[in-house]
């Protein structure tokens, strides 16, 4: 089985697994880093977004042969210790319900506000819409985005 | 101080048990205690011994002080491993911050209600829960006051603090030992809720740091040593068994471990989730026709031939429908049509299965543990008490998981194979191998006579399943002399069963929509025609009627008002819904505005009695998420069946509510000290009618068909 080196999270890590398996399954089952999230398998609700090269993808479509050089982010380390202003904002509002879909929401949301600090909310609205919560917390994750804005201006 | 109207008094439900590790556990059986039947069980425990299902609620109180609270009920993102906690901290009279929350597991004994579903936990958990707490209290306080010699009236408790009339204090975990080896009182009186510092206050869902870092917590995220990982191909229509298949590619997949044919499936077994997909895709097999195979098409003809037919059984009649129709100035008749729906969970179904000579071990996302657990160990033919069974919080249930489909397959196969198995649907598994929201049609008629609804006739046409007992007696029962509600039955062989407030999802649609029409046909306005109806049932001495005709008025005068319903502002369209289902009264006003001549729903407003609101936060978030789920399957939900299979499989195709379809919600209270009710469910129903008539008034035409954006096009203006 081929053997490849992936950077996550700012550490190296080997993964031995099939060249056409997706990040989201080497994360998960190879890794044990579970935070990443399976919903569709076809790159439709993002639940399984993480940060490669500082852009959210969808990990699902990503196979582990294809990201010799790049830096991963995933939601394990987006902070150290859950004290990104995103992941703060998420708390403050209490966004989740079911919570399953917040990980990919939150990459999401922390990747747009890198490259859009100061975003109205139809572009919030507009950035955010790829991400399905099933529970319909929609009000909570834009309020929440919104909140995580003012946090890091 | 009050003492609870329901008799719990000891009738031995409170146990104790001293920690041999210091401090206390109190462990109450909430649901058989509602019961006036239930079994005393017997003396207090020994932890080692502990059987979880003796006891439903816990409380663990530690030498230090420290409260571990375990949840009973299964949390599906409703609320409850908050909500519950959180009742049981007030009557302890602990602060909130310093009590750890437990998901509490189940074994094989089946139990009434350590469930989630029919937004019940928090109405059945409410009284037992708030004994629990305060019984441990009045233990705690009188171990105190022996120590210090006083009586224990003379003590008072604060956050985990007892203090006695000279100011002496002791902490809880001071005489928890002392508490531990006390008889447990009766009868100990509960707080006034003008007392409450916890219930009633914004508490956050209690896994939240491990939400938002991705720690595990779900079914999927659950692995052990030397687990492995199933695919199974199941039967790619309804009604088609397996013939045969061939294996020979599959095994050539790298880390393809077994292929095991148990039932008419074939599971594929691997090393990890992606290599056993891929194995299963590469199976071959040949299905033959075991019953036919159905559709949507055939479906239509079948529910309306049994809406034009005469094979109904009746489940509420008062007065004389036919005569009033006969007598009539007019009879007004319409049709509303449902499609099937997946539930379509986040976290697509999974469960974890460990079958070995002595035991068996599950470990997963169910909504009913008890039954599941008992259906595994019949199934394998094994003894109840050997399955032991832990809940995993679960990425949305929405009735799906009240079905143990998967966690059955995952013990079949961990049988089978002699292996800690997990078993994992893609999404595709999960909206094929559904057990779907039946596709359900209503026919409503109404006498009309001297402007007054003199006979009102719901006739339903299900598959598999008719509406349950207790909806006939929803509104507008006891408001229409002349009412009668019967039901008709298709059975088919694809499999339906509760999803989200069952049948009152789409009833509500119907019954509301028709309302509204009538009201426009009387020249009445719509929420006085209500208020109107419900005048009539004020008083009723029929106590199979569920509604309260008064706390449908406050629901009703406060969306009203908090709404500005009355106040018209221009290219702004409102359609107004008030509903009970769930115990729970609700009305809703919708608002739509026109973009591009498209209907766009901008607002709902939103009127709730749920009695007290134990945990507001949690509280806005059920009915926000409710509102959202109502009104996107109402505008998307589409699922069509061809030759017994679905014609859309995944969220490429099959069309779920984003960010920037879902309105805003503003949410209203109703302020009364009654006691709580479910908020899971009772928003839902009311908001795909409110939507639609919103949509009527901004467009002109109705639609009696969901979803609303696939058949808008074909609206008829009737009237």
């Amino acid at each position: 089985m081929p053997s490849y080196s992936l950077k996550i999270n700012g550490k190296s890590e080997q993964v031995e697994a099939d060249a056409d398996t997706p990040l989201l399954w080497a994360l998960r089952d190879h890794l044990d880093m579970v935070g990443t999230k399976f919903g569709c398998g076809v790159a439709q609700c993002g639940a399984c977004t993480v940060h490669v090269n500082g852009s959210a993808v969808r990990s699902c479509q990503l196979p582990v042969s294809s990201l010799d050089g790049m830096e991963i982010t995933t939601i394990e380390g987006l902070s150290e210790d859950g004290s990104h202003p995103v992941q703060q904002a998420w708390k403050e509002i209490d966004v989740p319900q079911c919570g399953y879909c917040q990980a990919g929401q939150i990459m999401t949301a922390a990747a747009f506000l890198e490259s859009n600090p100061n975003p109205t909310m139809d572009e919030i609205k507009n950035n955010m819409h790829g991400n399905i919560c099933r529970c319909g917390a929609y009000n909570r994750i834009q309020k929440a985005v919104a909140l995580a804005a003012k946090k890091m201006s | 101080m009050s003492t609870s109207s329901m008799k719990f008094s000891r009738r031995g439900f409170l146990k104790t048990s001293a920690l041999s590790g210091g401090g206390i556990l109190i462990g109450f059986n909430m649901f058989t205690a509602c019961s006036p039947n239930a079994e005393v069980p017997k003396e207090v425990v020994d932890i080692s011994q502990l059987n979880f299902n003796d006891f439903n609620a816990f409380i663990k109180i530690a030498d230090n002080g420290v409260v571990t609270i375990f949840s009973p009920n299964p949390e599906i993102g409703q609320g409850v491993k908050t909500a519950m906690p959180m009742i049981i901290a007030e009557e302890l009279d602990v602060a909130w911050d310093n009590v750890h929350v437990v998901q509490a597991p189940l074994d094989n004994v089946n139990y009434q209600r350590q469930v989630a579903g029919g937004s019940q936990s928090i109405r059945f958990g409410w009284e037992p829960l708030r004994q629990t707490g305060a019984t441990t209290r009045q233990m705690l306080v009188m171990a105190a006051a022996a120590k210090w010699g006083v009586d224990p009236s003379e003590c008072s408790t604060s956050e985990g603090v007892i203090t006695n009339a000279k100011g002496e204090t002791l902490g809880y975990g001071e005489v928890v030992k002392k508490a531990a080896a006390l008889e447990v009182p009766e009868n100990v009186p509960l707080k006034e809720p003008k007392d409450f510092k916890i219930i009633g206050t914004d508490a956050g869902n209690v896994d939240i740091d491990k939400i938002i870092t991705g720690k595990p917590l779900y079914g999927l995220d659950y692995k052990t040593e030397g687990m492995v990982y199933a695919s199974v191909l199941r039967p790619p229509s309804f009604g088609k068994k397996l013939d045969s298949f061939d294996d020979t590619a599959t095994k050539e997949v790298s880390g393809v471990i077994d292929v095991i044919k148990f039932d008419d499936k074939v599971a594929v077994l691997a090393n990890s989730t992606w290599q056993a997909m891929k194995g299963k895709k590469a199976l071959k097999a040949t299905w033959s026709n075991g019953s036919p195979m159905e559709s949507t098409e055939a479906h239509d003809k079948t529910l309306i031939g049994l809406l034009n037919g005469n094979k109904f059984e009746t489940l509420r009649k008062d007065g004389d429908v036919k005569k009033a129709f006969s007598e009539a100035d007019e009879v007004v008749e319409r049709t509303y049509e449902s499609p099937f729906l997946p539930h379509n969970c986040m976290e697509p179904m999974n469960f974890y299965a460990n079958v070995t000579d002595d035991k068996i071990h599950l470990v997963g996302p169910i909504q009913t543990p008890a039954r599941t657990a008992n259906q595994i160990a019949q199934k394998l033919g094994r003894n109840p008490e050997e399955v032991a069974l832990e809940m995993t919080r679960m990425g949305g249930g929405f009735g799906r998981r009240l079905y143990g489909d998967f966690a059955l397959e995952a013990a079949e196969i961990s049988n089978l194979a002699k292996k800690p198995v997990k078993v994992v649907f893609s999404r595709e598994d999960d909206m094929t191998a559904g057990i779907y929201r039946p596709s359900i049609k209503y026919r409503i008629a109404a006498s009309l006579k001297d402007g007054q609804i003199t006979g009102y006739h719901l006739k339903e046409a299900s598959i598999n399943s008719n509406m349950y007992g207790l909806i006939p007696n929803f509104f507008p029962a006891g408001a229409i002399a002349n009412y009668q509600v019967d039901v008709a039955k298709y059975d088919s062989n694809i499999t339906t069963g509760a999803w989200r407030a069952p049948y009152t999802n789409f009833l509500s649609f119907a019954e509301q929509s028709f309302f509204d029409e009538i009201a426009e046909k009387l020249e009445l306005d719509p929420i006085q025609m209500r208020l109107d109806l419900l005048q009539k049932v004020k008083g009723t001495t029929d106590d199979r009627i569920q509604y309260s005709a008064e706390r449908m008025e406050e629901v009703i005068n406060l969306a009203v008002d908090k709404s500005g319903y009355y106040n018209e502002e221009a290219g702004v369209y409102k359609g107004f819904v008030a509903y009970y289902c769930h115990n729970t009264h609700v009305a809703e006003v919708a608002e739509v505005v026109l973009e591009n001549n498209q209907p766009v729903v901008r607002k709902v407003t939103c009127a709730v009695d749920c009695g007290i609101v134990v945990n507001p936060l949690g509280a806005l978030n059920q009915i926000e998420g409710g509102i959202v789920d109502g009104v996107g399957h109402t505008l998307y939900g589409d699922f069509i069946f061809n030759d017994g299979a679905p014609h859309v499989n995944n969220f490429d195709k099959y069309r779920l509510i984003r960010m920037k379809e879902a309105p805003e919600v503003e949410t209203h209270f109703v302020k009364n000290n009654l006691s709580p009710t479910g908020l899971g469910e009772p928003t839902l129903p009311p908001a795909g009618a409110a939507i639609a008539i919103a949509i009527k008034n901004a467009t002109g035409k109705r639609t009696y068909k969901q979803p609303l954006v696939k058949n808008m096009a074909n609206a008829v203006e009737l009237g």
